[in-house]
């Protein structure tokens, strides 16, 4: 029923929500209860806009100016803050890097959850809902539980770099991305199998040619969390990438630029906001599959 | 997998008319023997499954396990782990009242126990004041935005915006906001009021408030969309019906949304609960939980003294306490909360 639910919610999600008749939007008291509305609203946007923009303004200030007159507007205008990183290739670098990390964990997730959930949700075999609780315990072991041996062990394996993130952290997206799927792949029509195989198409056929396809609202859900949990990592791209800046992420490349800079705020302020650019586009082009993802999962 | 394709396929026709009433199961793919099919069948399952076990058990089960086992040895985690000394719960012991050991007891209380206390009573101090004063917020907002106004879902998107940035990008942000020289400092000055002496985060009162302003700044969002999501399913009739008998907006949030919307409010507070346990990135990135730790969290403390002191064995006997927390918070609330959510069908009733 996930599925169905957030098919809905995809579909027609805030039409439903107030349709044009409501009544007591005529009744009396229903212009203060407007009013109060838009004064909540607009108490929230300050408050969450507020120290974004001040962050963005900030970028364009002089170290001087920013302790001197820190709630004025900018001057002189520092556009240079801002030119200077995008002409250093750290930052590019990075963000080419946190790209790479995403995009391959999402794909490893997206890929291994849904073949795993797939016999999950619709095979029938001994030991299912035990392998399923397993991995559903998996979202009570958070990295930090496991982030000191988990270390260790990369340093075993010979991994380092980027791709001792990337394999942990499709290990640790896997048990959301199966728990989401199960459900969805289940609200599938079984008629879809038993016509597939009385043409004698084999299950892993059906699962490629019927199911992937079908499944893909789904999958671009738990890619789409997956995407943002990999791109906002911090914890280990803290113990596995050190050294070099250019072999880091953008999260870790932030707070490695603030301690070389710690003095120059306005300089650490513009690079916070060119790191933001790219996760505020993502986020207004999705904003709809990551809300249908995150109340998907709550309500499967 | 072309292969096995087509040997499936092969057999088919041959079985013909008889297989699809034979193999009536559903799920099944047509085939006439029995046993082929299901050595086939977990030929199957283990393609499928195979590889995200693999991983799963690889970097997620046996590092947790690993933990485990590490939490009952002084190890420093450079020496080899064969050469570590066995201390049974020694770690433990010495976490919770400073060991068991009389002659470095008082010792390892200051070293051990007093800090480690600390990073737990911020981290409970968080859970709770996440539910006392985070759900009502978010629940006053979900409400109010739940009406009918201009740029309403303008104002949806950009409420929800902090929850989708990163931690490190909003507490950089908050950090030289909150800067001693910073522009809330100017602000405060402004309106007359005097802000902390020795700066917002470093005050031993003020740092745990300011940190958890800045979490709820950071995650109210996710309450507030959770929370409307819950409202769009509750049907306009019930609202309109209410109306009629002339009951207030108040009356009809009280009586009839919040009650309604109750699974999903459970739910949130479900993950806000595990969240506030495990508080790792935002604290850490706001100067690792304090120059002397009056915000650390446990999972704060766990990384400096575990990774960055190499006290690998003690940093474990942490991280199982964090798990055990999480564990025992987690069977409780699902026993004794969730259970009338959650029982046997729990996506039946879920959506009208």
């Amino acid at each position: 029923m996930t599925a169905t639910a957030t098919a809905t919610t995809a579909s027609a999600p805030h039409k439903s929500v107030a349709p044009p008749h409501r009544r007591y939007a005529r009744g009396e008291g229903a212009g203060r209860a407007n009013w109060l509305s838009i004064c909540v609203a607009l108490v929230g946007v300050a408050v969450t806009l507020g120290p974004i923009i001040y962050l963005v303004v900030g970028g364009l200030r002089t170290q001087q100016d920013l302790s001197t007159n820190p709630t004025g507007l900018p001057s002189p205008v520092m556009w240079s803050n801002y030119g200077d990183i995008l002409a250093n290739d750290v930052f590019w670098r990075q963000a080419a890097n946190s790209l790479l990390v995403a995009v391959l964990t999402t794909a490893g997730v997206v890929l291994f959850g849904t073949m795993a959930a797939y016999p999950l949700a619709r095979y029938r075999f001994k030991g299912r809902e035990g392998i399923f609780m397993i991995f559903t315990t998996g979202l009570m072991f958070p990295l930090s539980v496991a982030v000191l041996p988990l270390y260790l062990l990369l340093k075993d394996l010979g991994l380092s770099g980027l791709p001792a993130l990337i394999v942990p952290q499709i290990a640790f997206g896997l048990p959301m991305t199966i728990i989401i799927l199960r459900p969805f792949l289940r609200a599938l029509p079984m008629e879809l199998e038993e016509a597939a195989f009385m043409d004698g198409v084999s299950r892993i056929g059906f699962f490629w040619r019927m199911l992937l396809p079908l499944a893909r609202p789904g999958m671009v859900t738990v890619g789409v969390l997956a995407f943002i949990a990999s791109w906002n990592a911090y914890l280990l791209p803290l113990l596995l990438l050190t050294g070099d800046p250019r072999g880091m992420t953008l999260p870790l490349g932030i707070t490695t630029f603030q301690g070389q800079y710690a003095s120059a705020t306005t300089l650490i302020m513009a690079y916070t906001s060119l790191a933001m650019i790219p996760a505020l586009v993502f986020f207004l082009l999705m904003e709809r599959r990551i809300v249908d993802g995150l109340t998907g999962a709550v309500k499967g | 997998m072309t292969a096995l394709e087509t040997s499936g396929t092969g057999t088919v026709p041959a079985a013909g008319a008889a297989a699809p009433a034979a193999g009536g199961a559903l799920g099944q793919p047509v085939s006439d023997h029995p046993r082929r099919a299901r050595l086939r069948l977990w030929g199957e399952l283990a393609l499928f499954l195979g590889p995200a076990l693999a991983l799963f058990l690889t970097f997620v089960v046996y590092p947790v396990i690993s933990a485990a086992r590490y939490s009952l040895y002084q190890w420093n985690g450079v020496e080899q782990f064969e050469d570590a000394d066995f201390i049974g719960l020694e770690n433990y012991a010495r976490a919770l009242f400073g060991g068991t050991d009389e002659a470095t007891k008082s010792a390892f209380t200051t070293a051990y126990a007093e800090p480690f206390q600390a990073a737990f009573s911020h981290t409970i101090g968080i859970l709770v004041l996440s539910i006392v004063i985070q759900l009502p917020l978010g629940l006053l907002i979900a409400l109010v935005l739940n009406r009918r106004f201009p740029g309403r879902s303008a104002v949806r998107v950009i409420l929800f915006a902090p929850y989708v940035l990163s931690e490190v990008i909003a507490g950089t942000m908050w950090l030289i906001i909150f800067d001693p020289n910073g522009v809330a400092t100017e602000l405060m000055n402004a309106v007359g009021l005097h802000p902390p002496a020795g700066g917002w985060l470093e005050d031993q009162t003020w740092g745990f408030w300011v940190v958890f302003f800045i979490i709820t700044w950071k995650y109210i969002g996710l309450a507030v969309i959770l929370f409307l999501a819950g409202l769009s399913g509750v049907p306009q009739e019930l609202q309109d019906a209410a109306a009629i008998d002339g009951a207030s907006w108040w009356q009809t949030q009280w009586r009839i949304n919040i009650p309604l919307i109750g699974p999903t409010i459970r739910i949130w507070v479900f993950l806000s609960l595990i969240g506030s346990i495990q508080l790792f990135d935002m604290v850490w990135v706001l100067n690792q939980g304090g120059t002397t730790g009056q915000y650390s969290t446990i999972a704060t403390y766990m990384m400096q003294i575990g990774f960055f002191r190499n006290d690998w064995g003690f940093g474990s006997a942490i991280a199982v306490i964090m798990f055990m927390l999480s564990f025992v918070v987690a069977v409780f609330y699902v026993l004794f909360v969730l259970r009338r959510d959650n029982s046997d069908a729990p996506r039946k009733v879920k959506r009208a």
